[in-house]
């Protein structure tokens, strides 16, 4: 593109319409009163130019180098912030969007406020040194957010973490999952929200000097010097933000930046970019409009941002990386859904962002999420289903149950975390083991691996067989002391992260007054009801080791798993996610007056608890992998993909408003016999879950052959995407292990 | 909502004093490729066709299926009706679903009262003569099996007459049923091109009605099922034809203007 035809209006509102949006910080007013909808199909759609193959190209090489050897360069002796680097480029030349995290592409920056212990491990499994200026900053001047935490953490909360009835705890990384209305830069330009920050600063003059409002003020100022830092990063790159965008690609550039500033101040668990397509295509409609853009040149500016996204990094830990493989950075933009006067929300521009996985070829990153509806337009849900039978990059969320919580500008955290963009924010909880809980039941709260105590006060089961009635009554008590333990270390948690590593840009672009969620989470569930139907419908004998303690069981006769849309064992799977949530909705305090919530997603953790959790009553063995999320356990969902959908559709959302995450794969040839069937079917079937209150899926269409020889030959699969449970990643980033983990999963060859 | 939907109270009061019940092989609750969507598939047991080729020969006889009732019938589909009305229909197939004529005609009107779902027969239609006009129409489409256009070879490869089946199809122009003809490409069978050329040219003749021409190529994983029930396998050493001879035999009913799949 020619950098000088963009040209950006001097009125930069100019074209749009005059509602209260223009007077109060209010992106959606301003998208529902000036979007277009598009109902049609994705013939419009421009291929790559020749300028985004070449920068693509470029990239790849370094692509390929960081493959190679895990971390391709690490920015070791400054620590990061909105300004500490300087402007880098991939190829200055041949960029139309500009930004990098460092001052080149793909060098990790260090954020040792989350912790200094994971940076320097992280510098030193990937070979780097420590700088001697930053270890001494951090262990004699600066407290870290990870030293904060261990400074308050009781010895039961700790016994949790070691024992990994509670795992992935952000104690010792960023949080994460905070989505910045990083559009609000675009549209009112850093002044305005520099005055308003100061203005809400003052609303407060005259309040009651409690901590709370202290606390309030004190992050009011820091969100007002970081929207200052964001300007001046921008200036860096010879990008004045402090005005609003004046032209399209102004506004994906200001957007993106402010998603920059967000990466490079924080070392999230997960940075969602938000919900950004339809936002932006305002302005390029009217840069159409105004005869300065072509269809050609609006897919190069989202293709060119696109490959910004996708080479978001963060410096690591083995440790990490074994929880949640592939290197996810979760940059996931929410695409589609319908609004709340019944207008699809789609734009040109949702297919814009879609059709980068073909421009580019398939990527984890970012993380694509189609909000669904039923109603939402044929062409797009028919472009929809082809772009997951040709790439198995994208999932989908259930916009219709979203809607109606959180309204029609929401995004999505992480991989299943609706929240209302600038308005929402949560409180990042990881989750609890519950099959491991049901074990603890059985031994009286001693662990079956360590045979240490770690639940005091929860009555062995001394029986050789189990009574399912007994075992419920005990598991009960089990679940009390769970959820007690666990909301203690989340408020502990999330009050050192507000003090030491507070996310300042991303909450500059969030309103003064916000809804926090505690997002609480179960992992384990699947194993957790198919043992509870083992104990009532069949005969669960308990092995018991020298000393007393349950290892093993021996099943006779069969029982129905969950998984296969039988009620007897659904139901309790519905029940165990209401009594959880119920255990832990009772607790006596949620830091900031939290709303608490919980998931059913494990991520790949569900390798990792597999791993920490000994032999359960439905006859998984002691180490064995879980299913992830909401997932039926592996190879026991014996009726398909369809069945399967139905149970996971059982699980009710009120009681886990943080997301149900279901992984489900099929392959192409169980999907119809022509393309267009296969597309068809694919659409209708995620019409047909959504419609039965399914919250989320991630679609893999692929043939086990592909993974297998992806295994043995990576070189030939640089850009194999499979879907895992909430995001995608590079088939072949994952370890050995969660790569067979992946293929074991039940390939639905008949749906 | 959910995946399933509740069976009206009239529904279950019309099917009170119906006395029939059937035999039922088994279910399928996702299959993409038994009629358009994704359909629940009733397997129904028996089939008098003895066909050299047949993949299912653990559904011939009634007795390899366990005995249902109207009600346990709608109770399956029940449990997906609400996925079926976004994602396809159900699909009655076996073994040969025609041989329990008056449970499957009573078990489709029934889920057709119900839910209105889109119902697809798989048949080679045989024994239409002994069912009224009437009992088609809770069928929406009829998935016909035609297994060869010459009458002796098809007699060999099915051990019934071909008659019949020509008869049923021109039944089914008259009652202006919609039709998927079903052709299994069997090399050394069913592969010559004047065989297949002769069968697209019957297809043909049906104009309009017949919406897609599927063609099947032969596979190997029935073999097992044969070997457990101790029956004689005579294509064990068939192969299964190419990807390209499959194409090739749906270009020759393409080549006459119709679908082929």
């Amino acid at each position: 593109m020619n950098v000088m035809t963009h040209s950006p209006l001097k009125d930069p509102w100019d074209g749009f319409s005059a509602g209260t949006w223009r007077t109060t910080i209010d992106v959606r007013g301003f998208i529902q009163e000036n979007y277009t909808p598009y109902e049609g199909d994705d013939s419009f759609l421009a291929g790559p130019t020749d300028r985004t193959k070449a920068l693509w190209e470029e990239l790849s090489v370094l692509l390929k180098k960081e493959r190679e050897v895990g971390v391709l360069d690490v920015s070791a002796d400054k620590p990061s912030s909105i300004t500490a680097h300087d402007a880098g480029y991939i190829n200055k030349e041949l960029e139309i969007i500009v930004g990098l995290q460092t001052d080149a592409p793909l060098k990790r920056a260090i954020m040792p406020n989350g912790g200094l212990r994971m940076v320097e491990n992280g510098l030193k499994a990937y070979g780097f040194d420590t700088d001697a200026t930053v270890h001494e900053v951090w262990t004699k001047y600066r407290k870290s957010h990870n030293q904060g935490v261990f400074d308050v953490y009781s010895p039961d909360i700790i016994a949790c973490r070691k024992s990994g009835v509670i795992t992935g705890l952000p104690d010792a990384y960023g949080r994460g999952r905070i989505i910045g209305d990083y559009r609000r830069v675009a549209l009112y330009g850093i002044d305005a929200l520099k005055e308003e920050k100061l203005r809400e600063h003052h609303q407060l003059d005259d309040a009651v000097f409690s901590e709370d409002v202290l606390r309030d003020r004190e992050e009011l100022m820091e969100q007002y010097r970081a929207l200052d830092e964001l300007r001046e990063m921008g200036m860096k790159y010879g990008i004045d933000m402090s005005r609003p965008a004046g032209s399209a690609r102004e506004a994906i550039q200001f957007t993106y930046l402010a998603y920059l500033a967000a990466v490079k101040e924080q070392n999230g668990a997960a940075m969602s970019i938000g919900r950004i397509s339809t936002f932006l295509d305002i302005y390029i409609e009217r840069d159409f409009e105004r005869g300065v853009l072509t269809e050609s040149e609006a897919q190069e500016m989202m293709d060119d941002m696109v490959i910004k996204l996708r080479i978001v990094r963060f410096l690591r830990t083995p440790d990490y990386d074994e929880l949640f493989s592939g290197d996810p950075t979760w940059v996931t933009e929410a695409l589609g859904g319908m609004g709340t006067d019944g207008r699809t929300l789609v734009t040109k521009n949702a297919m814009r962002m879609l059709h980068t996985l073909y421009n580019l070829g398939p990527a984890p990153e970012p993380n694509l999420t189609v909000l669904w509806s039923v109603d939402l337009p044929r062409g797009f849900k028919d472009f929809c289903a082809k772009v997951s039978k040709d790439t198995s990059a994208i999932q989908y969320e259930n916009d219709d149950l979203m809607r109606a919580k959180w309204g029609d500008d929401y995004g999505i955290a992480c991989c299943v975390s609706a929240m209302a963009i600038g308005k929402q924010m949560q409180f990042f909880g990881a989750r609890a083991n519950l099959a491991k809980a049901l074990l603890y039941a059985i031994n009286g709260g001693v662990d079956e691996k360590s045979g240490t105590m770690i639940a005091p006060g929860l009555e062995p089961i001394t029986a050789d067989v189990l009574d399912y009635d007994e075992v419920v009554a005990k598991f009960d008590k089990a679940m009390d002391w769970l959820a007690k333990t666990y909301v203690k270390a989340l408020n502990c948690i999330h009050y050192m992260h507000d003090k030491y590593a507070y996310e300042r840009i991303e909450m500059a672009l969030h309103d003064r007054e916000i809804l926090r969620t505690m997002a609480c989470g179960i992992a384990g569930l699947s194993i957790a009801a198919d043992s509870l139907a083992a104990i009532k419908y069949s005969t669960v004998k308990v092995l018991r080791n020298e000393d007393g303690l349950a290892v093993n069981y021996e099943i006779a006769g069969d029982y129905p798993a969950f998984g296969n849309n039988d009620d007897r064992v659904d139901e309790i799977a519905v029940w165990l996610t209401q009594a959880f949530m119920e255990k832990v909705a009772a607790q006596p305090h949620f830091y900031r007056n939290s709303m608490p919530t919980q998931s059913v997603l494990t991520i790949t953790s569900n390798v990792v608890y597999g791993k920490k959790t000994g032999a359960t009553p439905d006859g998984r063995e002691a180490g064995e992998p879980f299913a992830p999320g909401a997932n039926p356990m592996n190879g026991r969902d014996k009726n398909g993909f369809v069945a399967a959908g139905a149970s996971v559709a059982k699980l009710p959302y009120d009681y886990a408003k943080d997301g149900i995450s279901w992984t489900a794969s099929a392959t192409p040839d169980s999907m119809g016999h022509t393309e267009g069937e296969q597309v068809r079917n694919l659409a209708n079937v995620l019409d047909g879950y959504i419609d039965a209150g399914g919250f989320h899926v991630n679609i893999n269409m692929l043939g086990r052959e592909t993974l297998l020889h992806a295994m043995d030959h990576p070189e030939e699969h640089p850009q194999l995407t499979v879907r895992v449970s909430g995001y995608a990643v590079n088939f072949v980033k994952l370890t050995r292990e969660q790569q067979l983990d992946v293929i074991s999963r039940t390939f639905h060859n008949a749906m | 909502m959910a995946y399933s939907l509740p069976i009206p109270q009239e529904v279950l009061d019309s099917i009170q004093n119906v006395d029939c019940h059937g035999y039922l092989h088994s279910v399928e609750t996702g299959a993409a490729v038994d009629g358009p969507g994704m359909r629940f598939v009733f397997f129904m047991a028996g089939c008098q066709f003895r066909c050299l080729y047949c993949h299912n020969p653990d559904t011939w006889k009634l007795h390899n299926g366990r005995p249902v009732e109207l009600e346990d019938m709608l109770s399956e589909v029940g449990k997906y009706a609400n996925f079926l009305r976004f994602a396809g229909g159900v699909t009655f197939s076996g073994g040969e679903p025609m041989m329990q004529a008056p449970f499957v005609g009573a078990a489709a009107k029934a889920i057709k009262d119900a839910w209105g779902l889109h119902i697809a027969l798989d048949t080679q239609g045989f024994l239409h003569g002994n069912v009224e006009d009437d009992w088609f129409d809770p069928i929406d489409l009829v998935m016909l099996d035609i297994k060869h256009i010459n009458p002796e070879r098809y007699l060999e490869l099915t051990s019934q007459p071909l008659q019949p089946t020509l008869d049923f199809a021109q039944r089914l122009l008259r009652l202006g049923k919609q039709m998927r003809i079903r052709y299994v490409l069997v090399p050394g069978w069913s592969d010559a091109p004047e065989e297949v050329k002769g069968m697209a040219d019957l297809v043909q003749s049906y104009g309009d009605a017949v919406e897609m021409v599927e063609v099947l190529p032969f596979h190997q994983m029935g073999t097992s099922k044969w070997d457990q029930l101790g029956l004689e396998y005579k294509l064990r050493d068939t192969p299964t034809p190419t990807r390209d001879e499959a194409e090739a035999a749906r270009d020759i009913f393409r080549s006459r203007g119709l679908v082929a799949s």
